[in-house]
């Protein structure tokens, strides 16, 4: 074998490694997401404060350009891999079925449930982040009542209905996608593997609770 | 075997046929009576092709060699499975009494870009050989052999490196996997080296080599779905393709160039 190596990022290892690890942060983005969405629960000011702290942030602009360049490269990056996973059989089966004992219906939509998301990601920041725009004083300090704009956003029960459809979308996601960067890593161990399959599963069990929560409490906040 | 009559089969057949790489191929149904339950799946083909004989036919071509499943030369997708229904077992190992009278069998060629049908169910698996040729070897200075066990090897490494090296080259984790990939099939030859001291020194390189062969001759990629390991019929697992990804990105950290 040649002494030169052709180690490519590109590579069919190197583009699974880039998903692992774009998929790994973005489940972290989403863990921070929600403990900060958490001050929802504690009331409008703590709501507002939070995220006023954050869009008065300058270095919020940096966190944003680093967010997008993990969402683009995880997106780019899978439909490079579909494309190319297409191409590699040109020719289908008659019939093909799946044992039973290797593919999960997690493992399977990958892609779907991914499309799924970036729907929601797109609606999601639309209807919020550039939703209705209120402003609320704080302490003496103006700042915007995005309290208001979400209770708001989130008496529509289509919201509810597509939100929670999402999350559970997201969550089949990352019950695969969590192990899946582990392995696409390198990082697999008989005796840890196990143990990071269940926290995958459960990764994704939190992330289709937890957000769901979120929408169901400010639906009942409304009438308040 | 010693079977009556009553305790034969009668089969609906579904059969890729295609008379060579150029041709466009079709599913051709043909029924076959008088299956014995003790016959193997290839022992079936073979009554298959007695009978196509007979009637002046052209026999069905199927890749096969030992039958005894170590040699990795039969290669048919049943029903939609790589070497049919029953886990871990050849082709050649699958027996029809896994069947019943009146059932409905498909049977079809390996499917990917990368193992073009030559004719019928066979398949050119050259790529494989390729993927050895790029790295799958260890260049030994030659001279006086050592001394038994002047190299110690842990018990542990030389059993997965043993489980690693009962991959027969087959490519049912290729036909079984939804996207064509080699991974399991090339992560299990370079685990079998890089477990093992002599196969050690040259493994970054080596994977490296022979990832960039599998991605050049245009296998899919891995997805994690574990299917190959699920549909291998030697139980090669995934742990090796992990073992795979850490010396791709070894090499990939350590390269100079």
């Amino acid at each position: 074998m040649s002494s030169k190596r052709k180690c490519s990022p590109l590579s069919s290892i190197g583009k699974k490694q880039i998903m692992g690890a774009t998929g790994l942060l973005l489940c972290g983005f989403l863990v921070t997401h929600f403990v900060g969405n958490c001050t929802l629960f504690l009331g409008p000011a703590a709501f507002n404060k939070y995220s006023h702290a954050l869009t008065s942030n300058p270095l919020i602009y940096l966190a944003e350009a680093a967010l997008l360049g993990l969402f683009l490269a995880h997106i780019l990056m899978a439909i490079k891999l579909v494309i190319e996973n297409k191409k590699a059989r040109p020719v289908e089966y008659h019939t093909y079925i799946k044992s039973g004992r290797g593919g999960t219906f997690a493992s399977k939509t990958m892609p779907y449930t991914g499309i799924i998301a970036l729907v929601f990601l797109v609606i999601h920041i639309l209807g919020l982040k550039f939703g209705t725009q209120y402003s609320t004083t704080i302490d003496g300090i103006e700042m915007r009542d995005i309290y208001k704009t979400t209770i708001e956003y989130f008496q529509d029960p289509l919201h509810i209905v597509f939100y929670i459809i999402s999350m559970i979308a997201l969550g089949i996601h990352t019950s695969h996608g969590f192990w899946s960067a582990f392995q696409s890593l390198g990082l697999s161990h008989p005796k840890y593997m196990p143990k990071i399959q269940l926290a995958s599963k459960l990764f994704g069990l939190f992330v289709v609770i937890g957000f769901s929560s979120l929408p169901i409490f400010c639906y009942l906040q409304g009438g308040h | 075997m010693g079977g009556n009559s009553t305790d034969t089969m009668s089969l609906n057949l579904k059969v890729w046929r295609q008379k060579n790489n150029k041709d466009k191929g079709q599913m051709v149904d043909y029924k076959l009576d008088g299956v014995s339950p003790d016959m193997s799946f290839l022992e079936m083909m073979d009554t298959l092709n007695t009978k196509l004989i007979k009637e002046q036919g052209d026999t069905i071509a199927f890749d096969h060699d030992c039958r005894e499943g170590i040699c990795g030369m039969c290669s048919m997708m049943i029903n939609g499975q790589a070497h049919g229904p029953e886990a871990e077992t050849t082709t050649c190992q699958l027996h029809m009494r896994k069947f019943k009278t009146g059932d409905t069998i498909v049977v079809e060629p390996w499917r990917a870009k990368a193992f073009p049908v030559l004719k019928d169910l066979m398949v050119d698996r050259g790529a494989f050989d390729q993927i050895i040729a790029a790295g799958g070897y260890v260049n030994v200075n030659t001279g006086n052999p050592q001394d038994a066990n002047a190299i110690l090897i842990g018990q542990e490494n030389a059993e997965l490196a043993m489980d690693a090296a009962a991959c027969i080259g087959c490519g049912a984790c290729v036909a079984s996997c939804k996207n064509a990939s080699a991974m399991l099939f090339v992560s299990a030859k370079i685990s079998q080296l890089a477990l093992l001291p002599q196969g050690a020194v040259e493994s970054e390189a080596r994977t490296q080599a022979m990832v960039a062969k599998m991605d050049e001759l245009g296998f899919g990629n891995c997805t994690n779905e574990a299917e190959c390991e699920a549909q291998c019929p030697k139980g090669i697992k995934i742990e090796n393709i992990a073992r795979m990804n850490r010396e791709w990105f070894k090499g990939a950290l350590g390269s100079r160039n």
